[in-house]
């Protein structure tokens, strides 16, 4: 009887542990379960990140819709090549769409964020958004402010 | 002077045999563990005294510890008006650091000790040297299971640790300050990854649960068969343990997250 307290109670202690990894997993970290793979990747062209890093989210109309997979410099035109996946079922942007860096709130973390164009057209994997918008550089802004430009 | 001298080398012989004598050890319990019908009825039962047992005292730290980081975190956020990123601040703290640290520091006090007195009793009575006696391999029959109770509780009682201090947190942050819960959790998703951060934890407490029992289970095994001898070993597990895992977690930090 005593024994089989112990092995229901260990039992009991071994679910709680998978009952907190599923916790740090899905409520914790975020993860969601039905994802992956189903997604196809843009890029776009910036001439300043102003600290965006990978695994910044993309949103359009402030709901995420992929994220920034990639980062790295071209070396042909000196910008920024920012890699973007994009879910697999958001396949409604159109060629003209334009994408920006803006900011979470005052302090917070930097995301791109994707306006929609007019073309009927839409974006297909590999192709890429020239008409972008950098991030806001607070420094550029003063400076341009006190040289009065 | 030349006595001090050979004194000195004495010690560093004796702490390299130690430091072998211990590693060989290690490598029995590993790889000797017969039947595995045999031993898990062993397991079971040291699972519940070594993790089951250490659950109250994990689950009342952890939760302090979870409150303490919200109050903390919020005077200070409150000052630049970003009191919503408590709950990410509290999330990586614990997640990263203090679950697997302060889980491993409570285990070495809570269950190490206890494994080594217990183990060292055991000796000190001639119980092992019966066991052999009998053609019962000691090792197989009380090292082993401590040893993997040990390594399967930690991880887990860190995780519980974790979970619980970030309840803690948001019950501060939360349901007492009033930041706005749907940021509080918002803030903390997006900055917390599966792979990079609660993995990485589960892995520091991996290793941290193997150390610990190691040092505990061989503590008691090598000790001085006296009553001064156990309370030594008992101090040393402690010890040792707690300088272990300070340690490792500044190396597996670095790995991990410094790009060292």
């Amino acid at each position: 009887m005593y024994s089989r307290w112990i092995e229901l109670l260990v039992g009991i202690f071994m679910l709680a542990g998978v009952g907190a990894l599923l916790v740090l997993a899905l409520q914790v970290s975020g993860l969601t379960l039905a994802k992956g793979g189903d997604s196809y990747t843009i890029y776009a062209q910036f001439d300043d990140l102003g600290g965006l890093s990978v695994r910044g989210k993309v949103a359009m109309a402030g709901v995420t819709i992929g994220k920034v997979s990639a980062i790295e410099l071209d070396k042909k035109t000196f910008s920024a090549k920012v890699s973007l996946t994009i879910d697999s079922d958001v396949d409604f942007l159109s060629i003209d769409s334009t994408a920006a860096i803006n900011t979470a709130g005052l302090l917070g973390e930097k995301y791109v964020s994707i306006s929609m164009g007019a073309d009927e057209q839409s974006l297909k994997p590999g192709d890429v958004i020239y008409d972008t918008q950098s991030a806001l550089n607070i420094e550029k802004l003063i400076g341009n402010f006190a040289t009065g430009k | 002077m030349l006595d001090q001298v050979r004194s000195l080398g004495r010690n560093g012989l004796q702490t390299l045999q130690t430091l072998g004598r211990s590693g060989v050890f290690l490598f029995f319990v590993i790889f000797t563990s017969q039947s595995i019908r045999i031993s898990f009825p062993l397991l079971v039962r040291q699972l519940y005294s070594v993790g089951v047992l250490s659950l109250v005292i994990i689950i009342v730290s952890g939760l302090f510890i979870g409150m303490v980081l919200g109050l903390q975190g919020y005077n200070i956020l409150v000052d630049y008006g970003s009191e919503q990123a408590i709950g990410q601040m509290v999330a990586l703290t614990l997640v990263r650091e203090l679950g697997p640290v302060v889980t491993a520091l409570l285990f070495a006090g809570r269950a190490g000790s206890a494994l080594t007195a217990e183990i060292g009793l055991m000796k000190a009575t001639e119980q092992l040297s019966s066991m052999e006696m009998m053609g019962v391999d000691p090792i197989t029959r009380v090292i082993s299971p401590r040893f993997w109770a040990g390594f399967i509780s930690m991880p887990i009682l860190a995780m519980i640790f974790s979970v619980v201090g970030i309840w803690g947190g948001m019950m501060v942050g939360v349901d007492w300050l009033g930041v706005y819960e749907g940021s509080f959790w918002a803030n903390m998703q997006a900055s917390v990854d599966f792979q990079d951060d609660v993995m990485n934890g589960v892995i520091k407490s991996i290793v941290f649960g193997a150390v610990c029992s190691w040092i505990a289970v061989f503590q008691g095994y090598d000790l001085v068969p006296t009553s001064e001898g156990i309370s030594i070993a008992t101090t040393k597990t402690v010890v040792y343990s707690s300088l272990a895992v300070l340690g490792l977690d500044f190396v597996l930090t670095a790995v991990m997250f410094g790009g060292v």
